[in-house]
């Protein structure tokens, strides 16, 4: 860690530890760090999402020990959960909502991060682990959706790992490997269950790297100025302990109403019908939140060919799987794509301006992704795709070129505190004192 | 470097402009492609939305109206719908529709009513099922009445048998207040809403219309309302809903309550199985909704003490 501990091992067996496997002190040095002094509250979504992980995991272990990862007990089984263990129904339910939640806050976790640069030299490669474990997430969360055994935990398995077929050459064998057989069977039910169990105890490693590698350089914070001297930055604690625990309980208000009354408001009714080979859904949809994606991979209607000729390059199951995951990929180059040496959108006027039609276009095609695959939702998913790569590729390295002056960048983050502060005193003054 | 007098020329313009050139296409779009998005079928009636006990955060299950339900889905729906999710001790269950809190007088000490399995009404109506056990000793099954521990059994011995009796298998019921959009709303709208098929449709024998049921009509349109193109002629159109292969399962006086105030219409009934299936889909809702209002008042007395406590840490600091 980058910072100076000023932990002192008081008594004898903290002497001692200090020595050989200095726990306390790194516990100290975390709680010491010195952190901007201006966070807002679009920087608490890390705390949020660590409460969220563990929330997963507990309720998930949990849930394990009562669950059967069987295709014919496996939602019966799930009713088990709910009808005859003890709690069941809030583990349950507590199980199924978190992971919205948990999306919930990683979305705005990232939007948080685009928009204040968090992404940018020297914290590429916190924001790359980031993108790293928003992909575990949606593994996990598409795996463990599978396990209740309803008719969308099938055929959404169905549409999405018959997705792999379009990779030329090797294709097939992965859709073949991940079904453990010629269709989503039994054998897929065991080693989603497998992985669904495995993927978050690594999601802690990735997070513990994360959180690591914040601790390098540090927190950005809503001015993208740096800590400049010991005034701008506060220790994390008690500051960020007690913000961050205020916003985590905040959080969890708007969880519990969820899990305790309205506990099925996120979810697909047909997932309360038993997974059926035979029966197609009207609609498959997935989960709210891979909506975007799934608009993204359905709007690739056509086939790339070759011009002038009917030799096909891509086909469109392949360039619908290409966008998709290109959609994610992409993140990963985000520090090379926008070069901006401003890191705050704040004071970058074009690129908020950007910013928020990126963040509508996002929400657009959420929505999008939960409407059938017909017109004019496949004109519309097309339009707001190729927005969602041109914000990346075009518009924010355009941006880092002409916006280079910044509009009111202060020069620290204290000054920006204090002239804030000054701002807000004057409207007090004035508001109490009737206008002349 | 064309990217950047292109950027430099953008930089000229007023945002404002920028945004609505941006939105204009969209907005274009979405106007020449909204004529195009009429539904072909004839889209399904939303359900009635009725005023149940357990609606809201403080909703409850209105017991008497769970125990006639379970009467209707006993005298009517069970000999076609399964229940395979609930056992008889569910009942008895805290929360269930015969559930206890001590014996009525005049019982022995040694039963504890408030356990499902002692209790004895549900011990009643488990012994009214007939439940197939077995293999005895000589390796045969048996019929046996039924115990607080037994499933309800299914109406039909095996699938084929209830295809072979309604043309297709009837879903079973545990979930069914869950498994379709409106829920309760849905079915008491199913159950009270079945029509004569209008006059220009011909759907066949068999099936029965109901305008809240999925599904779609437009091939059913008789041919004389078609015009050369096998369109619906001027005037007509398809039809709200679908047909099912469900025999409208209510008619007036079908149960008899013991209740006399209570009507014994389709439409109580619809309410009364209504109230009943979703209890069998949510047997915990109550208590769940009980243990969210500790757990909110419990987590906003504690977000005020950490909000106080932030006040006060961040005070010390000159901001
Ligand atoms: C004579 C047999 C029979 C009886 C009695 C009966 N049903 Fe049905 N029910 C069916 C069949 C068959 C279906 C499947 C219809 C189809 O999918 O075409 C069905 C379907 C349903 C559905 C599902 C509709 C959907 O959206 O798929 C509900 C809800 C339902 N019944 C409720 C009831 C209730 C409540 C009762 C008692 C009041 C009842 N049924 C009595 C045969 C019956
Ligand atoms: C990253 C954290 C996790 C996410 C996002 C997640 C997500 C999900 C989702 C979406 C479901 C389907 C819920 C439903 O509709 O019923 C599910 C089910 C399940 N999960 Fe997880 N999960 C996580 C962690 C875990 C862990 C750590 C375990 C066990 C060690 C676990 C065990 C289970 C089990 C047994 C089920 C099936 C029971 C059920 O469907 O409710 N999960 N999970």
């Amino acid at each position: 860690m980058s910072h100076e501990s000023n932990y002192v091992p008081g008594s004898a067996i903290e002497r001692f530890l200090d020595k050989r496997l200095p726990l306390i002190r790194v516990a100290s040095e975390f709680m010491e760090f010195p952190t901007p002094k201006n966070l807002n509250y679009w920087y608490t979504f890390g705390a949020i999402l660590t409460v969220m992980l563990m929330v997963q995991i507990v309720t998930g272990v949990v849930l394990a020990m009562h669950y059967t990862p069987e295709k014919t007990m496996a939602f019966a089984s799930v009713e088990h959960i709910m009808r005859d263990v003890n709690f069941g129904d809030l583990l349950r339910y507590t199980h199924a909502n978190g992971a919205s939640m948990f999306f919930i806050a990683v979305y705005l976790h990232m939007f948080r991060g685009l928009y204040y640069g968090s992404f940018k030299e020297p914290r590429e490669v916190i924001w790359m682990l980031g993108v790293l474990i928003f992909l575990i997430m949606m593994g996990t969360a598409f795996m463990g959706y599978v396990l209740p055994w309803g008719q969308m935990s099938y055929w959404g398995a169905t549409v999405i790992t018959s997705l792999f077929s379009a990779i030329p050459v090797v294709g097939d064998s992965i859709k073949t490997l991940l079904w453990g057989g010629f269709s989503v069977d039994n054998p897929t039910l065991n080693r989603f269950f497998a992985l669904h169990f495995l993927l978050p105890f690594a999601l802690i490693g990735v997070v513990f790297l994360h959180i690591w590698a914040l601790h390098v350089p540090g927190n950005t914070n809503p001015t993208g100025v740096e800590i400049k001297s010991k005034k701008d930055a506060v220790p994390f604690h008690p500051y960020y302990t007690v913000k961050d625990g205020f916003a985590i309980v905040l959080f969890l208000i708007m969880f519990a109403v969820f899990v305790f009354y309205m506990p099925n408001a996120l979810g697909h009714t047909d997932n309360y019908i038993e997974a059926n080979p035979f029966v197609t859904p009207v609609h498959i949809v997935p989960e709210w939140y891979f909506l975007p994606f799934y608009a993204m991979l359905r709007s690739i209607t056509f086939d790339l060919t070759i011009p002038f000729t009917d030799i096909v390059l891509i086909n469109s199951k392949l360039g619908g799987v290409m966008v998709m995951f290109g959609s994610i990929i992409i993140l990963f180059f985000l520090s090379w794509l926008d070069r901006a040496k401003v890191r705050s959108m704040r004071y970058r006027p074009w690129a908020r301006f950007w910013f928020f039609l990126f963040v509508i276009d996002a929400v657009f095609l959420g929505w999008l992704g939960g409407k059938p695959a017909e017109q004019p939702y496949i004109a519309w998913a097309q339009g707001a795709t190729a927005f969602y790569f041109i914000y990346f590729l075009i518009i924010l390295p355009a941006l880092s070129m002409f916006e280079a002056q910044p509009k009111g960048l202060p020069s620290s983050i204290s000054e920006d505190v204090l002239s804030k502060k000054a701002k807000k005193q004057k409207a007090i003054e004035s508001s109490i004192q009737p206008a002349e | 470097m064309i990217i950047k007098i292109l950027v430099m020329k953008m930089g000229k313009l007023s945002i404002k402009r920028v945004a609505l050139s941006a939105l204009l296409p969209l907005l274009a779009g979405a106007l020449w492609t909204g004529g195009v998005a009429q539904a072909s079928g004839g889209g399904t009636r939303e359900p009635v939305e009725v005023e149940w006990s357990f609606n809201g955060p403080f909703g409850h299950y209105d017991k008497a109206a769970v125990q006639r339900g379970f009467q209707v889905y006993k005298q009517v729906c069970s000999s076609c719908h399964s229940l395979k999710f609930v056992a008889f001790r569910h009942l008895g269950e805290k929360g269930g529709p015969f559930h206890a809190d001590k014996c009525p007088a005049g019982f022995p000490d040694n039963i504890d009513c408030a356990n499902p399995v002692e209790n004895p009404a549900v011990k009643a109506i488990a012994a009214e099922y007939d439940i197939v056990d077995g293999p005895d000793e000589s390796g045969d099954m048996f019929t046996r009445p039924g115990t607080p521990a037994d499933y309800f059994p299914n109406p039909y011995p095996n699938k084929q048998m209830a295809i072979l009796a309604n043309g297709v298998v009837p879903p079973d019921l545990s979930l069914m207040a869950k498994a379709r959009a409106g829920g309760p709303d849905y079915i008491y709208s199913l159950l009270t809403g079945f029509e004569e098929a209008p006059d220009h449709v011909d759907i066949g024998p068999g099936v029965y219309y109901n305008p809240y049921f999925p599904g779609d009509l437009s091939s059913a349109i008789k041919p004389e309302y078609l015009d050369e193109h096998g369109h619906p002629k001027e005037g007509i159109h398809v039809p709200e809903g679908g047909v099912l292969k469900m025999k409208p399962p209510l008619v007036d006086n079908i149960v008899d309550y013991a209740d006399e105030e209570i009507p014994e219409t389709v439409d109580q009934y619809a309410k009364d199985v209504g109230q009943f299936l979703m209890w069998v889909a949510e047997p915990k809702m109550e208590s769940r909704k009980q243990t969210g209002l500790m757990v909110l008042v419990y987590l906003l007395i504690f977000g005020g003490i950490v909000y106080a406590s932030y006040r006060q840490i961040w005070s010390k600091d000159e901001h």
